[in-house]
């Protein structure tokens, strides 16, 4: 908390990406993503011309490439699934090495691993441009239900003390000749967290007086109001209206 | 479980995107039940813990480890409106900040993860606290029930749309059998530790456990001495 709220993913600098309104952002990664996802799986040009985007949008933002490439390894899990198709699924078989491997497991793997690597690194640019309070204004100005924001507010602002609560609990065992071994360990561990929910429990419970007696009436106020101009749309809008253009062409050239 | 984007098709990963907003504009009506005014803080502090504990590790064996979903444990431990807020903020979040799960497949996430999940889990729990005896050895077994039970349901509920749509080739028999074979596996250490955890926070503060009612003794006045053999 005492690093200013920037979170860890958030990549400071000044760029045009970096200015555009939050809320115009989520919305052109939305459309981006949902058209990518719609994009039949041997379109193979389509997919090089979103990497393309993607790769011009993060040039833009100066977004270094090895920070984008880190944070893509949080797709590995299903990086090894994808890996597993080709092997367990049906349909017609062709030889490769060697091994006997299904067509249609070939393409599914193809199209997993492209429109999610697509998907994360899309996600991963919206998270290094945009601080979280600027996001958590964007859902409410995109009209997501005003406590839902704001439990999703109070997440992000605890989360980091919980998370380092729980920190301190392990420092705690520990330092008591503690080490997790085995199911053996179960106990100690979930009875830590237990502790952990009766403490974030009751963090919540001042919270919400501190709320109260500082004048707190059930809404919010809204500190920060960039607003959107015309401008600000038709720079975000390129991004999914070129999309829209790769995808029109993936079905065209099926 | 934190499906990608690209796993399911794009008109079904849009319907179950309208299904998690349904289920989520009925959770916030009964949370502000659950909870009244304090609802934003204590549902936002919970959705903090779920996602501090999904970071927990737990080793099984030789250098293997699992962590929670905490779908029971905050259906149990909050119930099931706060518990299913508190699941689905803590997706959207991982999805908008992690890229932990697609965006487009939030719908998808949500949906199996929080909306059939969490109330599963509170069914279950609620039938047997119902059925079995009022004491804490049925409040664990319900409390583990309800774990390993939820788990391959919302794995059930993935395989459900994947069906509908998903975008490989793999005999639906297959990923049936193994993604409800693997939670299977996966829920008997959530029940485990769903257990163990609803148990200690019931050790020292049975108030905060919402599906704790029945467990608690309304304050009595005696006017005659107590007579031996507590409870």
């Amino acid at each position: 908390m005492g690093a200013g709220h920037a979170h860890r993913l958030y990549w400071a600098a000044d760029s045009p990406v970096h200015r555009l309104p939050a809320h115009c952002k989520l919305v052109a990664v939305l459309a981006f993503v949902l058209l990518v996802v719609a994009t039949p799986a041997t379109a193979y040009a389509a997919f090089l011309g979103y990497a393309v985007l993607l790769t011009a949008v993060a040039a833009a933002a100066r977004v270094p490439p090895a920070l984008l490439l880190r944070r893509l390894l949080i797709e590995v899990p299903f990086v090894a699934f994808a890996l597993a198709l080709p092997f367990v699924a049906g349909g017609d078989r062709t030889e490769v090495l060697g091994m006997s491997l299904s067509v249609s497991g070939l393409h599914g793997a193809w199209n997993v691993l492209a429109k999610g690597t697509l998907g994360v690194a899309a996600s991963v640019l919206l998270a290094a441009t945009t601080q979280v309070w600027a996001l958590l204004i964007a859902l409410q100005r995109l009209r997501v239900p005003t406590l839902l924001v704001q439990i999703a507010s109070f997440m992000i602002r605890y989360s980091d003390v919980v998370v380092q609560e729980m920190a301190r609990m392990r420092i705690a065992r520990e330092s008591r000749g503690f080490t997790a071994r085995g199911p053996r360990s179960w106990k100690v561990l979930a009875t830590s967290a237990g502790a952990l929910f009766i403490r974030t429990y009751e963090r919540g419970e001042r919270v919400h007086l501190a709320m109260v007696s500082r004048g707190h009436t059930g809404s919010m106020p809204v500190l920060d109001q960039q607003p959107a101009g015309r401008a600000a749309w038709g720079t975000a809008v390129t991004l999914p209206a070129a999309a829209l253009a790769l995808c029109l062409l993936g079905w065209w050239t099926r | 479980m934190h499906v990608p984007d690209g796993f399911i098709d794009a008109p079904v990963s849009v319907a179950a995107g309208a299904v998690a907003v349904a289920g989520v504009a009925l959770s916030l009506r009964g949370a502000r039940r659950e909870l009244d005014e304090r609802t934003a803080p204590l549902a936002g502090l919970v959705a903090s813990f779920i996602f501090a504990v999904q970071m927990l590790n737990f080793p099984v064996a030789s250098g293997t480890s699992g962590h929670l979903l905490g779908g029971a444990l905050a259906a149990i431990l909050v119930g099931p409106y706060t518990g299913v807020l508190c699941l689905s903020v803590v997706l959207l979040m991982q999805g908008l900040l992690f890229a932990d799960g697609g965006l487009t497949a939030l719908g998808v996430n949500i949906t199996d993860m929080a909306i059939v999940g969490v109330p599963v889990a509170y069914g279950v729990f609620r039938l047997l606290i119902t059925v079995l005896p009022a004491n804490r050895r049925s409040f664990t077994v319900a409390a583990f029930t309800a774990a390993l039970v939820s788990v391959p349901t919302a794995a059930g509920a993935f395989t459900l749309l994947y069906a509908l749509g998903g975008v490989t080739d793999v005999p639906l028999g297959t990923v049936a059998a193994s993604m409800i074979g693997v939670h299977l596996l996966i829920g008997i250490g959530e029940g485990v530790i769903t257990a163990l955890t609803v148990g200690s926070v019931l050790a020292v503060r049975p108030d905060l456990v919402y599906g704790a009612e029945r467990l608690r003794v309304p304050l009595q006045l005696r006017t005659t001495p107590a007579t031996g053999g507590g409870r």
